[in-house]
């Protein structure tokens, strides 16, 4: 290679990153002014749009490609400079409802959120005038926006309750909207939050109940068909049972009735009968309701006692030694009986839970056998083992009596061995 | 040499077609040295005793175990829950593989502290030897056979040390294993070592040790000297003697088997990933431990291949031990090798109890 030709090639990654700077002349220079018009630049390589090659011209206006600032941010050029809240939702839709704008970058992606976000409260009000409510970018951020999947995207699952309560949670935010501020404290108590905290990204957040873009409280006429997402089975169920029309009638949204909203707790036998029974604020003891849930938190209470009896039988023969391999399979079907009696509490019929619970009960008493017998046989085999140890004992005492026996008549022998 | 005794009886017809007088001379010749390490002499006898209870109770497990991925843990289940006595079988072919490894290591130890591998007894050491190396292959090759996770996992550790081996690791790993990984294959194969291959080679080196053993007799150690030593009588003083200590293990095995029966764990998942803390077989442990402490690379060599290198000259060392233990005037370096015993000793129980509880 001639010299001239290595020098050039000594020279290109300077050019390259000349040119670089000249390309984005936003960033070169806020890189250089104070704080606030600062932070943009130092947050922007970050952002998934500087990842996918957009720039600050692409949102904000201007031409990148000079140096003078009073071109580069001329209004000749399209600069737009700050954008107004009441804007945002809209400049994001340039792009993030086109569908041949997306498709270079993310052909998957859907492009019905700025459509979906005019439904929604915030959207509402926002076209009202009301620039207090959210945005695109009071969720998502901005300058350095990440995908969703990126766990230090404030809409991350683990991040979203948070991300909301930004604002759900601030009494002087919602002083307006006359909206209660405790559903972030309710919601961190509830058994969602305990599955979310616990790692299991698919458990409900804010958006799951609410929606995202769409966001707006359910009704109470679809509640549970939006519990009923996940909750299939039982949406099911309670669709079919005597409570619906009479909810329905009254006006009260279906599933938060008995379980509230943000802050649900463990269902637990205890809400059916005893002190702290929800069925008792409409149900009377005495009444048929009232009788019924009592007998359904009584056969559900049988079947777990006698799941537990089980297990604690099994557990021990297991810690004897015993091969009790079929057995816990066999109640590990039997728990399965018990989430199916469950499930059918939400019919709302007696009848409907005593079906799960006798062939719980029926897996429960043979597993219980086998528990027993297998105790019975370790205990038989202890007893064998004492036997055999004795006939040992004795035969060895035979065997040391018959050698003394033999050396008190013949003492041992010595001769001379080279070894 | 023809019989003595009066061909018309039962015992005539023998001794007529078997020569059993020459037998009975020879036992009524047959002594063990006595002295204060007599006791010793008895676990090479405890070893026998266990390797035969192994081979009674392996053609037991025959009649119900099947070799293969989706029987063979199910198989072993059946044995332990519906046939009778299947447990006791199990438990103690269990129980008994471990025993009889921990009685072969005690009689190599008590043959190198009391020097009992000097000339002429190198070729019983070296048979020992291999039927230690035979012991172990047993024990590696049985781990697996119930096809539960821990053996499953425990086999895919042990081939990947294999594979470690510099030239020829590779198609070890691939011989041990019937294919690029543990699967069906290898537990075919597996169980034809365990039931075929190794017992054809370990009876025949059996043959051979006992044939030194009769060939050399029993070892005095050094340090008793003098041309009136006190001896006893193989049979029957010695042989009530050992079977005395065959019952006492039978005991020994019999309580562990009832108490605590060896466990079955769960059916091998080759799709789950390993669970935490797989470890090998016991006398594996030492090793194990060791290849887990060598750095990944010790200057530029890769760390486990230094350490099956190392794992190589050691066992290269200790198995020519009789050539080195003594010196050129054919005295034993007692202190030498008594010292290289108790180091080998300390290493392995310290090790191994490492690799247990951490």
């Amino acid at each position: 290679m001639s010299r001239t030709g290595t020098s050039l090639l000594l020279l290109l990654p300077w050019l390259l990153l000349a040119h670089g700077f000249a390309a984005d002349s936003c960033l070169t220079c806020h890189a250089g002014l104070d704080a606030g018009l600062k932070a943009p630049a130092e947050k922007y390589p970050n952002d998934i749009h500087a990842q996918a090659g957009l720039g600050c011209a692409d949102c904000h206006g201007g031409d990148r490609n000079s140096d003078d600032y009073e071109v580069s941010m001329s209004p000749k050029k399209g600069f737009k400079g700050h954008i107004a809240r009441t804007a945002i939702p809209k400049l994001c839709a340039t792009c993030h409802s086109d569908a041949n704008a997306m498709r270079k970058f993310r052909p998957q992606q859907r492009i019905d959120q700025f459509a979906e976000y005019q439904t929604s409260v915030h959207g509402k009000r926002l076209a009202a005038g009301d620039d207090a409510v959210a945005t695109c970018i009071d969720c998502h951020s901005v300058h350095d926006i990440r995908a969703v999947k990126d766990a230090q995207s404030p809409v991350y699952p683990l991040h979203l309750p948070e991300t909301c309560a930004r604002c759900h949670a601030s009494a002087e935010h919602m002083a307006k909207y006359k909206i209660e501020t405790n559903q972030f404290a309710q919601y961190r108590t509830s058994v969602h939050w305990a599955a979310l905290a616990a790692g299991d990204l698919s458990a409900p957040t804010c958006a799951s109940c609410h929606g995202n873009h769409g966001a707006t409280p359910p009704q109470v006429s679809s509640v549970a068909n939006v519990c009923g997402t996940c909750h299939a089975l039982f949406a099911e169920l309670y669709n079919k049972s005597p409570h619906q029309p009479v909810f329905a009638a009254m006006d009260a949204g279906g599933c938060v009735v008995c379980h509230s909203n943000h802050g649900i707790k463990t269902p637990s036998v205890q809400m059916l009968a005893g002190s702290q029974a929800v069925c008792a604020k409409c149900h009377d003891a005495a009444s048929e309701g009232g009788k019924a849930a009592v007998e359904v938190a009584g056969m559900l209470n049988q079947l777990t006692a006698t799941l537990d009896r089980s297990d604690r039988i099994l557990a021990s023969a297991h810690r004897s030694g015993m091969e009790v391999g079929e057995a816990q399979l066999r109640q590990a079907e039997g728990r399965d009986d018990l989430v199916k009696a469950i499930v059918a509490v939400h019919a709302f019929n007696p009848a409907a839970v005593r079906t799960p619970v006798q062939a719980g009960l029926a897996i429960a008493a043979a597993t219980y056998r086998s528990g027993q017998s297998a105790l019975q046989e370790r205990d038989a085999r202890r007893v064998g083992l004492a036997i055999s140890l004795i006939t040992i004992l004795i035969v060895m005492l035979g065997i040391w009596l018959a050698i003394r026996n033999l050396e008190n008549r013949r003492p041992k022998i010595a001769e001379p061995d080279g070894s | 040499m023809p019989g003595t005794g009066n061909p018309q009886s039962v015992k005539g017809w023998f001794e007529e077609r078997l020569g059993l007088a020459s037998a009975r001379e020879l036992l009524a010749h047959k002594t063990v040295p006595v002295h204060s390490a007599t006791m010793w002499y008895y676990f090479g006898g405890i070893t026998l005793f266990l390797f035969v209870i192994q081979v009674l109770t392996g053609m037991l497990l025959l009649l119900y175990y099947r070799p293969s991925p989706t029987e063979a843990y199910e198989s072993v289940q059946f044995i332990m829950t519906r046939v009778q006595f299947g447990w006791l079988v199990r438990s103690i072919h269990s129980w008994s593989a471990n025993l009889m490894i921990l009685a072969a290591f005690i009689h190599m130890f008590s043959v190198v502290f009391l020097h009992a591998y000097r000339r002429p007894r190198e070729l019983t050491w070296l048979s020992g030897i291999a039927l230690l190396g035979l012991a172990l292959a047993f024990g590696f090759s049985g781990y697996l056979l119930p096809w539960n996770t821990i053996s499953y996992f425990a086999t895919k550790v042990g081939t990947d040390m294999a594979a470690a081996v510099p030239v020829v690791g590779q198609s070890l790993a691939r011989f041990l294993r019937g294919g690029n990984d543990v699967g069906g294959a290898t537990l075919t194969r597996f169980f034809g070592f365990h039931v075929a291959v190794l017992p054809g080679i370990t009876t025949l080196m059996l043959l051979v040790h006992l044939a030194m053993v009769q060939k050399h007799g029993m070892s005095s150690p050094p340090w008793i000297r003098g041309s009136n030593r006190p001896q006893m009588k193989f049979f029957p003083n010695f042989f009530l003697r050992e079977l005395m200590a065959w019952y006492a293990a039978l005991g020994v095995l019999g309580s562990l088997a009832a108490i605590f029966p060896w466990e079955l764990g769960e059916k091998a998942d080759p799709f789950i990933s390993a669970p935490a803390g797989i470890r090998p077989e016991w006398y594996f442990l030492a090793p194990f431990y060791t290849l887990k402490l060598i750095p990944s690379h010790v200057w530029k060599i890769e760390g486990e291949l230094l350490g099956l290198f190392g794992f190589g000259l050691l066992a290269l060392w200790w198995v020519a031990l009789p050539f080195w233990a003594s010196d050129r005037a054919g005295m034993a370096r007692t202190k030498l090798v008594t010292g290289a015993g108790v180091a080998l000793l300390a290493y392995l129980a310290t090790f191994s109890a490492l690799g247990y509880w951490r």
